[in-house]
């Protein structure tokens, strides 16, 4: 950055995502990035239910409570949703890694794909849960 | 860093409105960014009620129109008005384009809103300072690198490998895309941004060019090349419709298959 000259006070920044009109390629690799910082609070949740079941019965009815709470299922949700989404959009980013796949429109396409399918596969995971009585 | 939040000396406040004249036959409401260097005070967003039938049809148009009938101090960069010289490259509407090129009936909103590149330091109003972009440019010495003896005459070069510069040599560096890449904002000190990196490519695949090496050595690093996440908003926003990211892309893919 240059120096601003004796007399000049400090330049300000212009805005950035003050202004920005937002676009799916971007939302996309916010929902990638987000996704992946969800799963790794997956992680511990899955390492946290093995230690409950580990820990006998007492134990595992509590933590199986806690995810069968609301807020519990909505994490669930949370996690399925990222789950698939980073699955799709890692299939995304192999393509571009071909090089392929990056003209504007079909990087379009394949962004809104990768969400799409995302949403499908957290939904029919969870009517299949809904429909065997995973969710009572 | 990724910082969401502007500095505190870059909060923008608001500013001036001026109404349109007596008579305007077609009013357009534009809302622009402005800093006074000379003064103490914050940017502001004055707005400004055009009086669009007395103006030409690209946001340009409307600028100058502004600066000849309402305010002279209203201060922006501009040359060309044909698109080629990149100097009036500016945020509008959302999205970094060229003002002379861009119909400003094209962007969106009750009320245009025009400001400077993002993420720079502003000069004077739309005027930002883009001193690290050339000085990036600079840095991956965009001429031709050769060892073999000059030849008598020109470097010579088949159609079929000219034509690999398509869509890379038309580049203006005008900063449109490398303003545009959240990357860049974050990391605008150590990451090349878009523009340079297309020059890059342009040069590792110029047939003429015999540095290739020594290009890609340069280059490997965990951010002037690596920190291209494919957000695109580069390839979208290229006023000449080329794909910074794309170019990205090939340079990777030279990186790995020099090493397999």
């Amino acid at each position: 950055m240059t120096e601003a000259s004796p007399g000049v006070r400090e330049r300000p920044l212009s805005p950035h995502l003050q202004v920005w009109r937002w676009h799916v390629t971007m939302l996309g690799s916010i929902l990638h990035r987000a996704c992946l910082v969800g799963l790794y609070v997956g992680a511990l949740i899955l390492a946290g239910w093995a230690v409950a079941l580990a820990s006998g019965e007492q134990a595992y009815l509590a933590y199986a409570g806690l995810l069968g709470s609301l807020p519990g299922k909505l994490v669930l949700l949370g996690l399925t949703f990222a789950l698939f989404f980073t699955i799709a959009s890692n299939v995304r980013h192999m393509l571009w890694d071909t090089g392929r796949a990056f003209t504007p429109k079909v990087a379009d396409m394949i962004t809104i794909a990768s969400i799409v399918f995302a949403v499908v596969a957290t939904a029919v995971v969870w009517l299949i849960a809904g429909q065997t009585g995973g969710l009572s | 860093m990724v910082q969401l939040a502007l500095p505190k000396n870059s909060r923008i406040g608001k500013g001036r409105h001026y109404p349109a004249p007596q008579g305007a036959s077609r009013v357009k409401t534009f809302r622009i960014y402005r800093y006074d260097p000379e003064g103490t005070e914050n940017p502001r967003w004055d707005t400004y009620d055009v009086d669009v039938g007395a103006c030409g049809p690209m946001l340009l148009d409307v600028l100058i129109h502004i600066k000849n009938t309402v305010d002279p101090t209203l201060t922006f960069r501009r040359s060309c008005r044909e698109g080629v010289c990149g100097s009036c490259a500016m945020n509008i509407g959302g999205r970094n384009t060229l003002a002379c090129t861009h119909g400003w009936e094209d962007a969106p909103g009750a009320e245009i809103q025009v400001s400077p590149l993002p993420s720079q330091p502003v000069v004077k109003d739309l005027v930002p300072d883009l001193t690290l972009f050339y000085a990036q440019y600079a840095s991956i010495e965009p001429w031709l690198h050769t060892e073999t003896p000059e030849p008598q005459t020109e470097w010579k070069q088949s159609i079929e490998d000219r034509s690999k510069l398509d869509g890379l040599y038309e580049c203006i560096l005008c900063a449109c895309c490398s303003t545009s890449c959240p990357s860049y904002w974050w990391n605008g000190e150590k990451y090349l941004g878009p523009a340079t990196l297309l020059h890059a490519y342009r040069w590792l695949i110029d047939s003429r060019d015999e540095a290739a090496g020594a290009r890609l050595d340069a280059l490997e690093d965990p951010f002037k090349l690596y920190r291209c996440h494919t957000i695109m908003n580069c390839a979208q926003v290229c006023p000449k419709g080329l794909n910074p990211a794309k170019a990205i892309a090939e340079i990777k893919k030279l990186m790995v298959e020099r090493v397999v």
